[in-house]
């Protein structure tokens, strides 16, 4: 589904991810964990197609298509859910008008009919369901006011509405107490375990891995996958350490 | 402005940043200030649009008397294709309320400005003025927000929210609030910024497949409702609000 070949990419002049090859087919769940600074953010940005982040060399082949040729928003409509690290509040626009506009747009450019209000209602109340999320925060402005772990909650519902083909997931675990980790943990799993999906998940912890269990465990450090294993690496990464583990 | 009274000039503080070679052919048609008088305990409402497709210049002027615990509120949409000016003002009675919303839209070489003037003559009287600017290309959009509050014009409570927000680094906002204040007992608020769309908010917005034209339109749509929240009249907002998205669309 997903092939990222040599990827190097640059923020402002510093160039952070250094030939970072990765590959996901459908069905699988990957974890990304490594230190800070290792290039996590920066692989889902350089994925989401984010401003400033420069591409210097490398491909990523995304179902077929060359997935940097591509505007972020085609991106999305293409089948790609970043969920962020920090969820941006967006003052005045309501959740609702937001991921409406959002899908039928997403829709549109697949050519799909749109949904209608009452559909879209219908599909938002079962996410924010699935999600434990209240209703009346669909009905707020987009993460205004909202805590950190509610905001990430929000991802979530975003994402079951939008019903994406490949997710990856900044650091979705941070920030959340251990009921609403369990709660998005198997919010990940009812939305996005089909074997027609993937999921690129990136974390610091072992906690969320053992909701969501992982096929493969990559470690990135210094913009580079350094090592791959199976979900034993992820524990023996808790143990020992990145330095112990990737050295 | 009456016919009879030279051009002003930019010494003039309250045409600082007006267009007065726009201004020269119309100033002797103009009659001066539109008198408007609320009676005691009364409210009523008035909505202008100055909009490029009718006016090249639009001027209005109006002066309010609003009495004793009456209410007056004015929402305004100023987009003249050349120049385009709201002057309004409101000497406020005892426990009355002036209330004013504005939304400032333009683009190419379009000078557009709200002037207010607002007299706190009496006790207990509340005012509250919203401005939202979107400003692209060379335009240039003003508010101008001078209140004063006379010595016994205690608890007066007066507020001032000024925002604008620039499309083009091009573009130009001034915002000034003067504050004459004569009472020790009196609250009086204002707030002023320019800034642009939060870049942060557009990739988050097209990460989840919005275009970018629609994100900006969402964006906008959403900074400028500020200035007609205030209005009580449901179909009045849509109506006000219709319109301002109208000319937003081609400011883009």
């Amino acid at each position: 589904m997903l092939k990222i070949e040599n990827l190097h990419a640059n923020v402002g002049d510093t160039e952070i991810l250094k030939g970072l090859s990765l590959e996901l087919n459908a069905g699988e769940i990957h974890a990304i964990m490594g230190p800070n600074g290792a290039g996590k953010s920066t692989l889902s940005y350089a994925l989401g197609g984010r401003p400033n982040y420069e591409i210097t060399s490398g491909s990523v082949d995304f179902d077929g298509q060359d997935l940097l040729e591509l505007d972020p928003h085609e991106r999305a409509a293409a089948g790609i859910f970043l969920g962020f690290q920090y969820p941006v509040e967006i003052p005045g626009v309501s959740n609702l008008q937001f991921l409406r506009e959002s899908l039928n747009s997403q829709r549109k450019s697949r050519s799909e009919e749109p949904l209608s209000g009452a559909e879209f209602i219908k599909l938002a109340k079962e996410k924010a369901g699935l999600l434990k999320m209240d209703m009346d925060m669909l009905k707020r402005a987009v993460n205004v006011g909202f805590s950190g772990g509610e905001k990430k909650r929000n991802e979530m519902v975003q994402m079951g509405i939008i019903d994406p083909k490949l997710a990856i997931l900044d650091e979705t675990d941070s920030g959340l107490d251990i009921d609403a980790l369990r709660v998005v943990g198997s919010g990940i799993n009812a939305i996005m375990r089909k074997p027609d999906k993937a999921v690129l998940l990136i974390t610091h912890y072992q906690r969320l891995l053992d909701l969501v269990k992982p096929d493969f465990v990559h470690v990135l450090a210094g913009g580079r996958i350094v090592k791959t294993g199976g979900p034993e690496l992820a524990l023996q990464l808790e143990e020992e350490g990145y330095e112990a583990v990737a050295a | 402005m009456t016919a009879t009274l030279p051009l002003p000039t930019k010494r003039d503080e309250a045409w600082r940043y007006a267009d007065l070679k726009a201004l020269e052919p119309i100033w002797p048609k103009l009659d001066g200030p539109e008198k408007v008088t609320v009676a005691d305990g009364e409210s009523a409402s008035r909505q202008i649009t100055v909009l490029p497709m009718i006016d090249g210049v639009g001027i209005v002027d109006l002066d309010i008397t609003i009495g004793d615990n009456a209410t007056f509120a004015i929402h305004v949409l100023v987009s003249a294709a050349d120049y385009g000016r709201i002057q309004v003002k409101a000497t406020l009675g005892k426990g009355a309320h002036f209330e004013l919303g504005g939304a400032i839209l333009g683009s190419g070489t379009q000078t557009l400005e709200i002037v207010t003037e607002t007299i706190h003559a009496q006790p207990n009287a509340t005012s509250n003025q919203v401005v939202r600017s979107v400003l692209a290309g060379k335009a240039t959009g003003s508010f101008l927000g001078r209140i004063n509050v006379v010595r016994d014009a205690q608890k007066t409570d007066a507020a001032q929210s000024v925002k604008a927000m620039l499309l083009d680094r091009t573009a130009t906002a001034n915002a000034k609030p003067e504050l004459e204040i004569f009472a020790d007992d009196v609250k009086c608020a204002h707030g002023a910024t320019v800034g642009e769309l939060d870049k942060q908010a557009l990739f988050y917005m097209a990460a989840r497949g919005l275009p970018p034209e629609l994100a900006q339109k969402l964006m906008l749509q959403a900074f400028i409702a500020d200035a007609f929240v205030s209005m009580d009249d449901d179909e009045q907002r849509a109506i006000i609000e219709e319109k301002a998205l109208a000319v937003l669309e081609k400011l883009s």
